[in-house]
């Protein structure tokens, strides 16, 4: 390591076995690898994680209707918004229904069109509180996929869900009265939605 | 205990001059001082950053700046200037360079090109940065304001010029040259150290060492990940942090955090082995409970990458999520008290001079244990909701960092002054930089308690006139603070004017660690007939 002068005046003794550094830093490249990539992986995990445990508001996604209604009434909330640069006028047809756990409930969202253009959007959803996220199953709705309308059209787009009856059994969510749904519709371009750009955000907010 | 005969080739065929010595330069020890160099000048402009700040802050309403962006770019600066290019260049470039080779006993590091790499990527890293504050940021504004976090979506919609994007390849290159770094350390420690040395006789300051490069392994690659992240959502349309494309904005933290937590601990557990080994030197008694040390690094290590959410109790994360980050962040005050109270073990009994190192390290035990109280105190999910982003924090972090990282800098530069330089710095002007440093750092943070606990915002530039009177007297103390470099800069002129030559072992105390039984400086290579190592573990 320390260069090798000529005038090495006295011989080292037979060297003690000096180890490969090689060994030892590929070992640690290894880690970096490792780690890098578990960083990338993270963002797969994380969504897989929300999906199934509704962690941080995020509802769960249903077959079929629940068998076991409880007679426990709870006021499931209705909120909707658009992002900028979306031409949807969006509400829902009541801000507010009574639903007993368990029960299956279907509503009505209103979205038309008021641009001049055919506009496509794809919404995203959560709860709140964030708690409720786990026991808030939708079976079907009209945000697991994109919808183009053309311009002055309207739909009513429905959401099948229920409460489950589960939410007693938890010490932080027993006493709700009630539960928010909230959907924020953004542009979709090929499927995928992408942010709305903030140019002239203003301008194009509803 | 260390039987070592060096062969001192003062006149070595192979040494270099000029150019070829400092810029290809590949000796760890000169690779060390051009750390500490950079560290030092980027030091003033991170301590410039911060007096502007509180210039600011002296009295309510706008000074020195025209609006708040531009304050943030200031306080954003500071901050990462501080932590990528002040405290970790210092401790880990600087004094790990220096000295792990020395202490262990190796010639020099294990990859000496390598190292080369690592200190020019450092300063590349750091003009990135400094180009960044001068490009454009957010409309109609220079530089990046977001704080060093970098949170999302400020982040990725808030700042549209090139300003975050040169910062993203700043800290891009500082984490690629802390790794290579750390490869380095741990490669230099695990397979060179000298016949006899076990890990288990290795001084602290070589063990606090290795546990950081384990930790910068481990956490900077999760930093590089979330920023590259940020930067393709920034300019490649991606959507890991935006929620229309179905990301989540809490990822970043949560990876941020998981880097972040660490980092904290990377930039203090080097000043931990700096400050065991000077106790002992000026207690004149080995380190009480030598194993214990160690392994409480490697605890704080351990632990420290199972925490990160105690920055995020705000975010959202469900209640028994909290119970277990309150519950393992308090556990780390464990192996923090068994360093702390060994420290003061080994100075009970002892024979004790108060040296400018000795005071320095005194100091850092003192203002860690304020640092960590506090700490404490946040830990708790539910005061943290009160004390969230307020000054309480950052008196908490700078208690820390400012007071512990860079005191433990501070004592190390004392203490190891003579050996580096060959010169003798006066100790009273050790002293009286300690004195008006101490004075002045405590005079500027501790009011910061009572501005957060009565509920001050961090990164605002203006506040109401309820906060004028703390804010007023931490401006006083920043200035003191500042006042104390000067001190410091004369002493290093009074050093190298007077050149009062360093003995081997100026401390004259018997020092137990390898660096003391070479010459004042050292040759420009040591150890070619390798020491051997005999008898117990003593520091």
């Amino acid at each position: 390591m320390s260069g090798n002068g000529p005038n090495h005046a006295p011989a080292p003794p037979p060297a003690p076995r000096r180890k490969s550094g090689a060994g030892v830093a590929i070992a640690c490249v290894a880690v970096v690898a490792l780690m890098v990539g578990a960083s990338f992986a993270a963002v797969p995990l994380y969504r897989l994680f929300c999906q199934t445990t509704g962690f941080g508001g995020t509802p769960l996604v249903g077959q079929e209707a629940n068998a076991h209604v409880v007679d426990h009434v709870i006021d499931v909330r209705f909120d909707a918004n658009v992002a900028p640069g979306v031409t949807w006028k969006f509400e829902p047809e009541q801000p507010r229904v009574s639903v007993r756990l368990g029960e299956t409930r279907t509503v009505f969202y209103k979205i038309t069109n008021v641009g001049d253009a055919p506009a496509t959007g794809v919404a995203t959803f959560n709860v709140q509180p964030d708690l409720a996220g786990q026991f808030f199953v939708k079976i079907q709705c009209f945000c697991f996929e994109e919808q183009t309308l053309k311009p002055g059209e309207t739909i009513h787009a429905p959401v099948v869900f229920y409460v489950d009856p589960d939410l007693l059994k938890q010490p932080e969510t027993k006493d709700l009265s009630s539960i928010t749904l909230s959907y924020t519709v953004f542009r979709s371009k090929n499927g995928s939605p992408v942010a709305a750009t903030a140019v002239n955000a203003d301008k194009n907010n509803l | 205990m260390a039987s070592s005969s060096t062969a001192a080739h003062a006149d070595h065929a192979d040494h270099p001059t000029g150019l070829r010595r400092w810029l290809f330069s590949t000796n760890h020890k000169d690779i060390g001082t051009m750390y500490l160099f950079s560290a030092l000048m980027a030091g003033l402009i991170g301590g410039f950053l911060s007096i502007l700040m509180r210039i600011e802050l002296q009295e309510p309403g706008l000074q020195l700046f025209s609006n708040g962006q531009m304050f943030n770019v200031i306080v954003t600066g500071h901050g990462l200037i501080m932590v990528f290019f002040v405290v970790m260049p210092a401790l880990i470039g600087g004094f790990g360079n220096w000295f792990v080779p020395l202490m262990i006993g190796a010639p020099d590091m294990a990859f000496p090109r390598l190292n080369n790499i690592s200190l020019w990527l450092t300063i590349c890293a750091f003009l990135l940065l400094v180009v960044s504050l001068f490009v454009g940021g957010a409309p109609g504004s220079t530089g990046f304001g977001g704080g060093w976090t970098v949170y999302p979506p400020l982040s990725t919609s808030g700042h549209p010029g090139p300003a975050l994007d040169f910062g993203i390849l700043a800290l891009h290159a500082a984490g690629a040259s802390s790794i290579l770094g750390a490869i380095n350390f741990i490669t230099t420690i695990l397979n060179m150290r000298a016949p006899g040395m076990t890990l288990h006789k290795m001084p602290l300051f070589a063990w606090g060492m290795l546990v950081t490069a384990f930790l910068l392994l481990i956490s900077l690659p999760v930093l590089a990940g979330a920023i590259t992240m940020l930067l393709t959502d920034r300019n490649f349309g991606t959507t890991f942090f935006d929620p229309a494309g179905g990301g989540d904005p809490v990822l970043y933290q949560h990876l941020f955090w998981f880097f972040g937590h660490p980092e904290v601990y990377i930039m203090i557990l080097p000043a931990f082995g700096i400050i065991s080994h000077i106790i002992s030197t000026f207690s004149r008694k080995p380190i009480f409970g030598y194993l214990g040390m160690a392994y409480a690094m490697v605890a704080i290590g351990a632990v420290g990458f199972i925490v990160w959410a105690h920055h995020m109790y705000t975010v959202g994360l469900s209640l028994d999520t909290q119970r277990y980050f309150v519950f393992a962040t308090m556990v780390i005050a464990v192996p923090t008290g068994i360093k702390i109270f060994s420290w003061i073990a080994t100075m009970w009994g002892g024979s004790i001079r108060m040296t400018a190192p000795m005071l320095w390290a005194v100091g850092f035990v003192f203002l860690f244990t304020v640092g960590g109280v506090t700490g404490v105190v946040l830990a708790n999910a539910g005061i943290d909701r009160e004390l969230h982003n307020t000054y309480y924090v950052i008196a908490h972090f700078h208690y820390v960092l400012s007071l512990g990282a860079v005191f433990g800098i501070f004592a190390g530069w004392y203490y190891w002054f003579p050996k580096m330089f060959g010169y003798i710095v006066p100790d009273w002007i050790g002293k009286l930089h300690f004195w008006l440093a101490f004075i002045g750092a405590n005079v500027l943070f501790f009011p910061m308690h009572f501005l957060g606990l009565a509920g001050m915002p961090r990164h605002y530039v203006d506040y109401p006139n309820a906060f004028a009177g703390w804010h007023r007297i931490a401006s006083y103390g920043s200035y003191i603070f500042a006042f104390s470099l000067l001190v410091f800069f004369y002493g290093v002129y009074v050093a190298w004017r007077r050149k009062e030559r360093a003995a081997n072992d100026p401390w004259g105390m018997g020092s137990p660690t390898l660096e003391w039984t070479l010459s004042s400086p050292p040759p420009f290579h040591q150890f070619e007939k390798l020491p051997r190592i005999t008898g117990s573990a003593d520091h």
